[in-house]
């Protein structure tokens, strides 16, 4: 996982609410490895037809959303299963941003976890976004981490909300389990406590 | 602080804070951590960093999402990379020295039907698993949710997870289920009122006298699709049905140890005043047998209603994001969805894969056939399930109605085994999720409880359970 600053980029629009994991990666690619480029299996079956074309309308497929590196979603986007392949999916294809009303909880965390930024944003705002983009697909978003912004293409400054600590951890693209290890104490401390009150 | 009226969610939260950071999160510590054969990732993640699992005899491990259920010979797995997966969890076991109940283990069987079935699943623990749907163990009065592949590694080295305080909702079902009215309509029914957002965020306590009246099973069934609506967890106050469950198990406490727990988890209840987040009251009365039509859970309506019709929605996106799914569906608007003809019918999951279900589809099914032209399949959820109900000769009953009794696993809940539905296959199923593809692609999946799957069987189309009862 590479460290998150900012990231300038046209951006691809999946609109309809409550798209989940199973459409994002389906189910068939759960057992490939990691380093099997998971961007092969983004959307696949809303990618291409059964025969292996393109399906031209949807949005990944069009020449001017091929290499968005954000992503606008509807409301509950990534909802389901917790598969972080599709997190993979989404990285791997080149995406480190993607803007919603709502996430899936657990996706949101393995976003995080693997260098992909989860902003939440009032639907308002995102259908803003999408309609721009949807009107000139080349327009660019800017998503700036460390000040807090999503900046549209017409200048609009949305500011979003982020844990600190797992702001800290995309900025830093922080090793969690090297830090959780340094807590190594604290657990064993809390280890005979518990074990005393839980037996 | 202490003082204050806390809600049962609060109390297993608060024994488990190993540390809090000013910043808002909390090291929360994990009691029990369950391990199926789609965590190669995780395990991967350790090697390369050359850890150890920090508390091995914390972590229990069964195969269920690749497994076969015609088979329990590893080795007959015909695809490398689905055999590779169960080999690896053999392996992974073997080498961090965890307990696996693999596939000829007697106690193998779905990750969610093990975990309470062995006693492994406890009130007042935290549980987690890397699968959205471990909010089911919440029935015992734990706190358990899912977890993805990189929280499982973090699990795995330190016992703990990083988190913040998730929001608290209560929905309360107060009154009497109707007859045929099972556990797994009263959570369509929630998510169908609340959608399939509708708890994002949330842990949700489920209360009210409808709730209580709930068998464990029942519990189970609930508290298995929270993540349907969205919720991080779902849970329910253990109690003396809990208690009963839980006595005797492989993995219960026995003896001094047994009294010294009970005393713990009777306070694992909800105080008088305490505060939720958010609250919704539902009417157990107004609930009726349940069946989805479209491609979210949230898309459920009583079986006896009419589809809807997607010219009659006011908002042009909302439009035709509902013809789309009658298109992928092959719905026709306004027609009773109790005239769709299935081509398959799928009885089992970690929804509804557990020996109570399989009772209420086996009544349905004893003494009648299975429509000519449909496939049924009858998986149990766990290899206990299948011998209990082998016992009870539910096998036959299945077998002589047309059903294929089968092995345990997840089977056409997912399909990663290879157990799919034929494009443009309509399937009755007791699962949980009828997205796009779930059960294979261009699959139409129809969720219900197991007497109405078992219904559908045997009229060879989604039928009202009442139809056949005379009630
Ligand atoms: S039965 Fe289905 S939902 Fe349950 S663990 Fe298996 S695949 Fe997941």
């Amino acid at each position: 996982m590479e460290p998150f600053r900012t990231v300038r980029s046209r951006a691809v629009p999946f609109a309809r609410a409550n798209i989940d994991t199973d459409q994002i990666l389906p189910a068939r690619f759960l057992s490939r490895p990691r380093d099997d480029n998971h961007g092969n299996y983004l959307f696949r079956d809303l990618r291409y037809a059964p025969d292996g074309t393109e399906v031209p309308e949807f949005p990944l497929n069009r020449p001017e959303w091929r290499d968005a590196r954000i992503a606008l979603g509807g409301r509950n986007f990534a909802c389901g299963s917790s598969r972080e392949n599709a997190v993979w999916a989404l990285y791997d294809h080149g995406v480190r941003c993607v803007i919603a009303p709502s996430f899936g909880d657990i996706f949101a965390i393995n976003g995080t976890k693997n260098g992909l930024l989860p902003v939440v944003l009032p639907e308002p705002d995102v259908q803003t976004l999408i309609a721009a983009v949807e009107a000139d697909p080349e327009a660019e978003i800017t998503v700036d981490l460390p000040s807090q912004t999503v900046t549209g293409p017409d200048g609009t400054r949305y500011p979003f909300e982020i844990d600190p600590f797992t702001k800290r951890c995309l900025l830093e693209a922080l090793d969690e389990i090297a830090f959780t290890l340094t807590h190594g104490d604290d657990i064993a401390a809390f280890e005979a406590r518990h074990e005393r009150h839980n037996r | 602080m202490t003082d204050a009226p806390r809600t049962l969610f609060d109390k297993i939260w608060d024994r488990h804070r190993v540390v809090e950071r000013e910043d808002g999160q909390t090291l929360l510590y994990v009691d029990r951590h369950l391990v199926h054969d789609g965590s190669a990732p995780a395990f991967e993640i350790l090697q390369k960093r050359g850890l150890k699992l920090r508390a091995p005899e914390r972590v229990f491990a069964t195969p269920d999402h690749y497994v076969p259920t015609d088979t329990r010979d590893v080795a007959a797995i015909g695809n490398d990379e689905h055999r590779g997966m169960v080999e690896t969890l053999e392996r992974n076991a073997a080498d961090q020295g965890f307990r696996l109940f693999g596939l000829r283990d007697g106690n193998q069987g779905i990750v969610h039907v093990v975990g309470p079935e062995t006693g492994l699943t406890q009130p007042g623990m935290v549980v987690v698993c890397g699968d959205s749907h471990t909010s089911t163990h919440g029935a015992l009065g734990a706190l358990a949710f899912g977890i993805g592949m990189t929280e499982v590694a973090h699990v795995l080295a330190t016992q703990t997870l990083w988190q913040r305080r998730p929001h608290t909702m209560r929905i309360t079902v107060e009154g009497a289920l109707a007859e045929g009215v099972t556990a797994k309509d009263v959570i369509l029914h929630i998510i169908a009122t609340i959608g399939a957002a509708g708890a994002t965020g949330h842990v949700i306590e489920y209360a009210g006298s409808a709730i209580r009246g709930l068998s464990m099973e029942g519990r189970l069934t609930l508290c298995n699709m929270s993540i349907e609506a969205g919720a991080r967890a779902g849970m329910v106050a253990p109690d003396e049905a809990t208690f009963a469950y839980l006595k005797g198990r492989p993995y219960a406490p026995t003896g001094r140890e047994w009294d010294d727990a009970l005393a713990r988890w009777r306070d694992l209840r909800t105080d008088e005043g305490a505060r939720f987040d958010a609250e919704v009251w539902i009417e157990a009365s107004a609930i009726a047998p349940m069946v989805t039509w479209g491609n979210s859970p949230q898309d459920a309506l009583p079986v006896h209603a009419a589809l809807p019709d997607p010219e009659s929605e006011p908002d042009p996106a909302r439009r035709e994001a509902l013809a789309e799914t009658f298109a992928y569906m092959g719905l026709t608007p306004g027609a009773p969805l109790a005239s769709l003809a299935v081509d398959r019918v799928f009885i089992g999951s970690c929804t509804n894969g557990r020996i109570e279900d399989l009772r209420a589809a086996a009544a349905v099914a004893r003494g009648r056939r299975v429509a000519p032209g449909v496939r049924a399949w009858v998986v149990p959820g766990s290899a206990p399930v299948k011998r209990e109900a082998e016992a009870e000769g539910l096998d036959r009953v299945f077998t002589e109605a047309g059903f294929e009794w089968r092995e345990a696993g997840c089977s056409m809940c997912l399909g990663t085994n290879g157990e799919i539905g034929a494009p443009g296959e309509r399937i009755a199923a007791t699962s949980n999720r009828n997205f796009r593809g779930r059960q294979g692609r261009g699959v139409r999946t129809h969720l219900m409880s197991p007497a109405m799957a078992a219904a559908a069987a045997v009229m060879g189309r989604i039928a009202d359970l009442r139809e056949l009862t005379g009630g």
